[in-house]
C-alpha cells in the first residue's frame, strides 16, 4: 500500500514552515551579534540536529542489514522515508561551514588564517597553530567532502537495492539481500571512523582549544537516538492512519526499547566524558564544562535531566513502550532534548557571552526545520510501498512476536 | 472421587500448542506444561499470567540505588570524610558524579542478584532441590503437558478422551 500526503499533514508541515520562517525573519531582524553569528551558529544547530536524525538512521538501516535483522524488515521503508532527509541536511551543514571558511562569521574561530599566522601578534593562537596539522582548511574541506559523499552515496545506493528487492524472487532476491548484507558491513566500518571525526570537525573544533577523545561517541548516540524516535513516532503515526496493518505491538515495542537502550548510551557516554573531566580537574580539559556549567547551568542540566530521567522512568516499562500515545509523547520531549543537546554543544562556543538561552530565533529556526523534515519525509514515503514486496526475511518480519 | 493428574505426551512443541488450544477451546484447564526448552507462545494459550519478575527486580535495583547512597554518606562524608584529589569531601551532593559509577554497580549487583534468587525460590530450582518434573523425559526430547481434574469439571476418562482426538503419543495418569 502507498502512502498518500494527505492535505491535513501538508497544510500542517507547511503551517510549521512558515510559522517557523515568521519567527525566524523577526529573530534574524532582532540578531545584533557580529556577523550575524548567531542566525548562522542557529542553522548549523537546526541542520546539524536534523542531518544527525538521517545520518543516525543511515547507520541504523546499514545496522539492520549487516545484522540481517528480520523483524525490521516490516518499518524499513520508514528509515528509507527519513533518508530522504539526508542530502539537505547535509547541504544546510555544508552551507555553514563555507561559509565560515569563506570568513562570512566566526563560527570556527581556526578557520581564520591570522590565528596561525606567527608574524600577527594580535591574533596568532599558539594553542590552534598547534594543531593546524590536522585542523587546516584544505585538509578539513576533503575530510567534510569524504564523508558527505559516502552517506550520501550509500543512501541512495541502499533506497535503490531496497526498491529493486521488491521486483526480485527466489536465488536473486537472495544474493541481492546478501549484497546489501555486504555493503551494510562495509558502511559501518567507514561510519566507525567518520561519526567520530565529523563531531571532531564540525562541533569540538567550534571550542578549538578543548579535546576529548569520548567527544564522538558522545555525539554519535545523540544522532542515534533522535534517529531511533523519529522512526517510531513515523511508524506510529502511519499506523493510526491505517497505512502499516502488518505492523504490530512487537514491532513498535522494539522500537521503543531501541529508544530507551540508546538513550542510556547517550547518557553513558555523557557521564563517562563529564566524570573523568571533573575528576581530575586539569585546567585545559575542564573550559568545556565550566562555560556551560557556569554560564547556562540550566540549559545543561535541563538537557541532561530530559535525555536521561525521562526516557529511563517513563520508558522502563513493557507496557509503556506498547502504548502508542504515551511513546508518541515521551519521544516529542526527547527530541526537544537533543535538540537541546546540541544547541548547548554548539552555542556556547559560538557565541560566547552573547548566547541567552533559547529565543525566537532558536525556535524559529526549530520548526521551520522540523517542517521541513515532516514535509521531506512524508513526500519520500508516498514514493514506493510502505510494506516491502519482496525480501528474504519478509515472512519472519510480519510473524514477529514477543 | 479421588482427584487425578492426566500426563500427555508430544514429541514436537508445534503439536502440542495445537493440542493445548484444542484442550482450552473445549474448556479444559492445562495446570502446566514440562518442556525441555521454553515454547515460544505457549503461554498466551494456557493462560500462564504475565511474570512479575521485572517489577521485583526494579524494587531490587532501587533498594540497591538507596543503600549505596546511604553507604557513600556515612562511609565518605559523615563519619570519615575523605579528601581524595582535592575534591570538596564535606557533602553527598558535591561528591556525587564520583559515587555514580558505584552507585550504577551497586544497583545493577542488588537488581541482578535478587532477581536470580527470586526466581530461583519461585521456581523451587533453588541448589539441592529435588526435581518437581513428572517424567525425566522432560528434560530431553519430550513435552508433557499436566491437566489435573481438581482444576476442571471434567472427570479423568473425558479429559483423555479429548487428549486422544490430538496427536498425542502416550497418555499417564496417575492418583494424587
Amino acid at each position: 500500500m502507498n502512502f498518500t500526503f494527505s492535505k491535513r499533514a501538508r497544510t500542517i508541515s507547511i503551517a510549521l514552515m512558515a510559522i517557523g520562517a515568521a519567527a525566524t525573519v523577526i529573530g534574524i531582524l532582532g540578531d545584533h551579534t557580529d556577523h550575524h553569528q548567531r542566525t548562522w551558529a542557529n542553522l548549523f544547530v537546526n541542520g546539524f540536529f536534523f542531518f544527525g536524525i538521517a545520518l543516525g538512521t543511515l547507520f541504523f538501516y546499514a545496522l539492520q542489514n549487516a545484522t540481517e535483522t528480520a523483524w525490521s524488515v516490516m518499518v524499513k521503508r520508514v528509515y528509507e522515508g527519513i533518508l530522504g532527509f539526508l542530502p539537505i541536511g547535509a547541504g544546510v551543514v555544508v552551507l555553514c561551514l563555507a561559509a565560515g571558511s569563506l570568513g562570512l562569521h566566526h563560527i570556527w574561530h581556526w578557520m581564520d588564517p591570522r590565528v596561525t599566522d606567527p608574524t600577527n601578534a594580535e591574533h596568532y593562537d599558539a594553542l590552534i597553530a598547534g594543531k593546524s596539522a590536522f585542523l587546516n582548511l584544505p585538509f578539513f574541506w576533503v575530510r567534510t567532502i569524504a564523508y558527505m559523499a559516502t552517506f550520501i552515496l550509500f543512501a541512495r545506493w541502499f533506497r535503490k537495492q531496497s526498491l529493486a528487492l521488491d521486483e526480485l524472487s527466489g536465488e536473486a532476491l537472495v544474493k541481492r539481500h546478501l549484497l546489501m548484507y555486504r555493503r551494510g558491513a562495509l558502511f559501518l566500518v567507514l561510519f566507525a571512523v567518520f561519526s567520530s571525526i565529523l563531531a571532531w570537525d564540525w562541533l569540538m573544533s567550534i571550542d578549538a582549544h578543548w579535546f576529548s577523545t569520548l567527544f564522538g561517541w558522545y555525539v554519535f548516540s545523540g544522532m542515534w537516538v533522535s534517529a531511533m524516535v523519529t522512526a517510531v513516532v513515523l511508524v506510529l503515526y502511519l499506523r493510526r492512519k491505517g497505512y502499516m496493518p502488518q505492523v504490530n505491538n512487537s514491532h513498535v515495542h522494539d522500537m521503543g526499547k531501541w529508544v530507551f537502550a540508546i538513550s542510556f548510551l547517550w547518557s553513558y557516554l555523557w557521564f563517562s566524558q563529564f566524570m573523568l573531566i571533573w575528576y581530575a580537574n586539569i585546567p585545559e580539559e575542564v573550559t568545556w564544562f565550566q562555560s556551560r556549567i557556569d554560564h547556562h547551568p540550566g540549559l545543561l542540566w535541563t538537557m541532561f535531566f530530559i535525555n536521561f530521567a525521562v526516557p529511563m522512568v517513563l520508558l522502563m516499562s513493557r507496557d509503556a513502550k506498547r502504548n502508542p500515545r504515551f511513546l508518541i509523547g515521551v519521544g516529542a520531549v526527547i527530541i526537544v532534548g537533543h535538540w537541546l543537546d546540541v544547541l548547548q554543544i554548539v552555542m556556547p562556543g559560538a557565541l560566547g557571552h552573547h548566547f541567552h538561552g533559547v529565543g525566537l530565533l532558536e525556535v524559529g529556526m526549530f520548526l521551520l526545520f522540523l517542517g521541513l523534515l515532516i514535509h521531506t519525509v512524508l513526500t519520500t514515503l508516498t514514493k514506493a510501498p510502505l510494506t516491502p514486496v519482496q525480501h528474504p526475511y519478509l515472512e519472519e518480519a510480519v510473524h514477529h512476536s514477543i | 472421587m479421588a482427584n487425578k493428574v492426566v500426563y500427555a505426551v508430544y514429541d514436537d512443541p508445534e503439536v502440542l500448542k495445537g493440542a493445548a488450544r484444542t484442550l482450552v477451546g473445549a474448556g479444559v484447564k492445562v495446570r502446566d506444561v514440562f518442556s525441555p526448552f521454553p515454547v515460544h507462545g505457549l503461554d498466551p494459550i494456557i493462560g500462564v499470567k504475565r511474570t512479575r519478575l521485572a517489577i521485583a527486580s526494579f524494587m531490587y535495583g532501587m533498594t540497591g540505588l538507596a543503600l549505596s547512597m546511604l553507604g557513600f554518606w556515612y562511609f565518605m562524608i559523615y563519619d570519615w570524610p575523605m579528601n581524595i584529589g582535592g575534591k570538596p569531601s564535606f557533602t553527598l551532593y558535591q561528591n556525587l558524579p564520583a559515587f555514580i559509577p558505584v552507585a550504577f554497580e551497586f544497583t545493577v549487583f542488588c537488581a541482578a542478584h535478587g532477581m536470580a534468587i527470586t526466581y530461583l525460590i519461585r521456581n523451587k530450582t533453588l541448589p539441592g532441590m529435588p526435581a518437581r518434573n513428572p517424567d525425566p523425559r522432560s528434560t530431553d526430547d519430550k513435552f508433557i503437558m499436566e491437566v489435573r481434574t481438581e482444576d476442571n469439571h471434567l472427570g479423568a476418562e473425558a479429559i483423555v478422551g479429548l487428549l486422544r482426538g490430538t496427536p498425542v503419543l502416550e497418555i499417564n495418569e496417575r492418583e494424587r
